[in-house]
C-alpha cells in the first residue's frame, strides 16, 4: 500500500484539540505522523491540501442502505460510495432491511458487502427485537460478534417499556448503545407531517411534538433506571432538546443525534405537498430548528447524522399521504452543516468535525474520529469555502429524493481516505 | 378583459384573491337562470370533454358537477375508483396521464388524500377542479355556501358565520374559512376541542367553545356533517352526547338574539348535528345551497375553460 502525504492543510483534530497548518502522513493504513514539514518520502502519494481542512473522516451513525431487500434504491456499495463522496469514512447501517438485520448472518452479509465495495466503512446496527416486531430480544451477543456496533429498531419505536428496559440492561453486557426512534405510535398514527399551523392549512394529519417527547422522556427514565446507554435518534423538537439537557445535567448515559434537515428546514417546506419534505420525524417549527442548533452548539445534541433514506422516484411521486418518509443526506450533510452552522457563526469548524467525526466515534465506540498517531488512516480533505449548487443528478447514491436540489451550499469534501486508501477524489 | 382569470386549476380558495372569488360568484348569477329554463342547456362548453374522477364515494357533488357540465353542453365521462384500473394499483399520476392521452380538456377530481388535486394539476395540461381532497379543501362547496349567504344577506362583508362541528377533518370548513375571510366576513369555528385543528385561530377565525356561544354570536350557522367513525377513533364519546352538547336544536335557536340562517353541506345526520325541525325550518337554506351548487360549478367550469364573464351575463347563449 502506497503511503500518503497530505501536505499543507489546516489539520483539525478535535480529539487532541488541534487546529493548525500541518502535514499528515499515512502509512500501513494508519496515521503515522502529523507535523510541520514532514519530508516527502519516496513513493508516497502527495495530496496538496493548501487552503483546505484535513480532518478525521466523518462518521454517520444513522443511514439506511436498503441492502438486502431494496437494492433498486441503494446498495451497500452505492451507499458507501455516496458516503465517501460526502466526506464520510464510516457509516452505521440501520437494520430495517428486508429481511431485518436481526441475526448474525444478516450482520455478516452487510460486513462482507462493505468489504467488497471497499469505500466508506459500513458498520451494521442490529435489531433490538426479532423482525423489529417489538416482542422478543434479538441475540445481541451474536450480532456484536458478527460486527454490529449498536442495536436499534429504527423506524419502529420500541413501544413496550419493558422491552426497552431489558434491551438497555442486556446491551450493557456487550457495551453497546441502544438507539431508539422516539415516537408514541398512538399519537403519531397516520401522521404525514408536523402538527401545527401548516398541517392545519394543508389538511394533513399532524404528528405532534409530544409524540417524540413522550418517548424521549421515557427512554431517559429507563436509562436512569438501568444505567444503560440510550442513544436518541434524529431529535426534532425543542422539548426533546430540553429533556436531554436536563438528563445530561444529571449525568445520565444519554446521547442524541440531529439531522441536517432538522437544523435547516421547517414545516413550511411541506407547502405545495412536496413529498421530498416528508420525513419522520417531520420538519418542525422555527423554534424547534433553533433549539436543535443550540443543542448542537452546547453539546446537548452530541452528533450530526443524516438518516440517509433512499427511495425510488416513483415512490415519492405520490399523494403526500401515500409517499414514504425520508430523504437522502450523505452527499449534502457536510455542505449543509458548514452553511447552516459554521457560516452562521454557531459552530467553529473544529466543533463541526467534533459533531461529525470525533463524537460519533466516541459514543458508538468506533475506530477513527482522531488523527492521533496509530489511529486508522481515515481522513477527509474538505474545502470549507467551496461554493456549489446541489445537483441530485450528480449523486453517487442510487436515489435522488432530496429537498435540497438547487440549493447553494458552502463547504464540500474533496478527498476521502479510508484505511489509508483514497476512496473518493472529487473531479476538478 | 380587465377581470382576473382563475388560472389553469381550481384546487382551493386559499390561493384565490377576493376579486377572483367575486368573479366566480358574479359569473354564477346568470347561470342560475339556465337551470330554471324548460330547456336547461347552453352551448358554452360544446366540444369540451370532461372527466369526473371520483376516488371517494360522492352522490351530491358528483351529480352536481355532472349537471353543470351537461347544462354547459360538455361531453362527460365518470370514472369511479372502484372497478377502474385504480383498483388494480395504478398510480394517480398514471391514471391522469392516460386520461390526458385521450385528449380531455378538464378533470374534476375527488380524492381522499389532501393535495391530490394540486398534485394532478402540476402534472397534466388539462384544467383540474378540486371536488374535495382529503381534509384540505372543497372549493366549490365553499363557493356555493358563499353564493347562498350572498343571496340572503346581499353581502358577505361583515357577516358573522359560525362553522360548527368537526373542523379538524373538514375540507368544507377550510374552504369556507378562506373564502369568507377573503371577502371580509368574520368566521367563527365551534366544536369540541378534540375536533378543532391546532392553531386554527391563526387562520383568522374566532374560536367559539360552545354551540350556545356560536348561536349568540353568528348571523349564520354552517353546520358540518359529523362523520360517524369519529367515535371509533376516540375523538368523541357518542352521537347522543354530541347532539346534547353541540346539536343545533330549535330550543337552542329560540334563545338566539336574531333569526339565524342555517346551512349544511350535506348529507345530514338528522338528530345528531342538526335537528329535523331546524333542517326543515323556515331559516334553513340547505336546499337552495344544492341549487346554487350547480350554478357555481357551471361558473367555475366556464371560467376555467376561458369563458368571459361578460358573455355569461347573457346566460351563456350564443350571439
Amino acid at each position: 500500500m502506497r503511503p500518503i502525504l497530505i501536505r499543507g492543510g489546516r489539520v483539525i483534530d478535535p480529539s487532541r484539540g488541534a487546529d493548525g497548518i500541518a502535514d499528515v502522513y499515512l502509512e500501513d493504513g494508519k496515521v503515522a505522523s502529523v507535523g510541520r514539514d514532514i519530508g516527502s518520502p519516496e513513493q508516497a502519494l502527495v495530496l496538496d491540501a493548501g487552503g483546505k481542512i484535513v480532518a478525521p473522516g466523518l462518521i454517520d451513525l444513522h443511514v439506511h442502505l436498503r441492502e438486502p431487500g431494496n437494492e433498486d434504491v441503494e446498495t451497500v456499495a452505492t451507499g458507501a460510495m455516496a458516503a465517501a463522496a460526502g466526506g464520510f469514512s464510516a457509516v452505521c447501517a440501520m437494520p430495517n432491511t428486508d429481511p431485518v438485520t436481526d441475526n448474525q448472518a444478516a450482520v455478516g452479509f452487510i460486513v462482507s458487502q462493505a468489504q467488497r465495495a471497499g469505500k466508506a466503512r459500513v458498520y451494521p446496527i442490529g435489531a433490538i427485537s426479532l423482525g423489529q416486531r417489538g416482542q422478543q430480544l434479538a441475540e445481541f451477543g451474536e450480532l456484536v460478534g458478527a460486527g454490529a456496533v449498536a442495536v436499534s429498531d429504527d423506524g419502529k419505536p420500541v413501544v413496550s417499556s419493558h422491552l426497552m428496559r431489558t434491551a438497555l440492561e442486556y446491551a450493557r453486557t456487550f457495551g453497546i448503545p441502544v438507539a431508539d426512534h422516539c415516537e408514541d405510535p398512538t399519537l403519531a398514527a397516520g401522521g404525514a407531517m408536523h402538527e401545527g399551523i401548516v398541517s392545519t392549512r394543508l389538511g394533513l394529519k399532524g404528528i405532534p411534538s409530544a409524540a417524540e417527547e413522550i418517548m424521549v422522556a421515557r427512554d431517559i427514565l429507563l436509562a436512569e433506571h438501568t444505567g444503560g446507554h440510550v442513544h436518541l435518534c434524529h431529535m426534532s423538537t425543542r422539548g426533546s432538546v430540553e429533556l436531554i439537557r436536563r438528563a445530561k445535567e444529571k449525568g445520565l448515559r444519554v446521547t442524541a443525534e440531529a439531522c441536517p434537515h432538522h437544523f435547516t428546514l421547517t414545516h413550511e417546506r411541506c407547502e405545495g405537498y412536496d413529498t421530498n419534505a416528508k420525513m419522520n420525524p417531520p420538519l418542525r417549527e422555527p423554534e424547534d430548528r433553533e433549539a436543535i442548533r443550540q443543542g448542537l452548539r452546547d453539546g446537548t445534541i452530541d452528533v450530526i447524522c443524516t438518516d440517509h433514506a433512499p427511495h425510488h422516484y416513483d415512490a415519492k411521486e405520490r399523494e403526500f399521504d401515500d409517499a414514504p418518509n425520508g430523504i437522502i443526506g450523505l452527499e449534502t450533510a457536510f455542505g449543509l452543516a458548514v452553511t447552516e452552522l459554521v457560516e452562521t457563526g454557531l459552530l467553529t469548524l473544529c466543533d463541526l468535525v467534533n459533531r461529525m467525526s470525533t463524537m460519533p466515534a466516541r459514543i458508538f465506540n468506533l475506530p477513527g474520529g482522531t488523527l492521533a498517531p496509530g489511529a486508522p488512516a481515515d481522513v477527509v480533505i474538505a474545502d470549507p469555502k467551496a461554493a456549489w449548487v446541489v445537483d441530485p443528478a450528480t449523486f453517487f447514491s442510487k436515489s435522488r429524493n432530496t429537498p435540497f436540489g438547487g440549493r447553494r451550499l458552502t463547504g464540500r469534501a474533496e478527498v476521502t481516505v479510508v484505511r489509508g486508501q483514497v476512496v473518493y477524489q472529487r473531479e476538478r | 378583459m380587465s377581470a382576473p382569470s382563475l388560472g389553469k386549476d381550481l384546487v382551493g380558495l386559499e390561493p384565490l384573491s377576493a376579486d377572483q372569488i367575486e368573479l366566480i360568484l358574479d359569473t354564477a348569477e346568470p347561470f342560475k337562470e339556465v337551470s330554471e329554463r324548460a330547456i336547461k342547456k347552453v352551448p358554452a362548453l360544446r366540444g369540451k370533454t370532461i372527466v369526473n374522477l371520483f376516488f371517494e364515494a360522492s352522490t351530491r357533488t358528483r351529480i352536481s358537477f355532472e349537471f353543470a357540465e351537461k347544462r354547459l353542453s360538455a361531453d362527460t365521462v365518470n370514472v369511479a375508483a372502484v372497478g377502474s384500473s385504480v383498483s388494480k394499483g395504478e398510480t394517480l399520476v398514471d391514471t391522469a396521464k392516460n386520461l390526458e392521452a385521450m385528449r380531455i380538456d378538464m378533470v374534476v377530481i375527488r380524492h381522499g388524500s389532501s393535495g391530490a388535486a394540486q398534485f394532478l394539476g402540476q402534472r397534466i395540461r388539462s384544467n383540474v377542479i378540486n371536488a374535495g381532497d382529503g381534509k384540505h379543501e372543497h372549493p366549490t362547496q365553499g363557493l356555493l355556501d358563499m353564493l347562498t349567504l350572498r343571496d340572503r344577506f346581499n353581502r358577505i362583508k361583515g357577516l358573522k358565520v359560525a362553522i360548527c362541528g368537526d373542523i379538524l377533518h373538514s375540507r368544507v370548513a377550510r374552504s369556507n374559512i378562506w373564502g369568507l375571510t377573503k371577502l371580509g366576513a368574520e368566521v367563527g369555528v365551534c366544536g369540541p376541542a378534540s375536533l378543532l385543528p391546532r392553531n386554527v385561530q391563526e387562520l383568522g377565525v374566532t374560536i367559539l367553545p360552545r354551540i350556545e356561544d356560536a348561536i349568540q354570536w353568528a348571523d349564520a350557522l354552517n353546520v358540518l356533517r359529523l362523520q360517524l367513525e369519529r367515535m371509533e377513533s376516540g375523538f368523541l364519546p357518542s352521537l347522543r352526547e354530541y347532539n346534547r352538547v353541540f346539536g343545533v336544536t330549535t330550543e337552542r335557536l329560540a334563545r338566539a338574539p336574531k333569526d339565524l340562517l342555517i346551512l349544511h353541506p350535506g348529507p345530514m345526520n338528522r338528530g345528531v348535528e342538526i335537528d329535523s325541525d331546524v333542517a326543515d325550518g323556515p331559516h334553513s337554506v340547505i336546499l337552495p345551497q344544492v341549487t346554487n351548487g350547480v350554478a357555481v360549478r357551471m361558473a367555475v367550469l366556464y371560467l376555467l375553460a376561458g369563458g368571459s364573464p361578460d358573455w355569461a351575463q347573457g346566460g351563456g347563449d350564443e350571439r
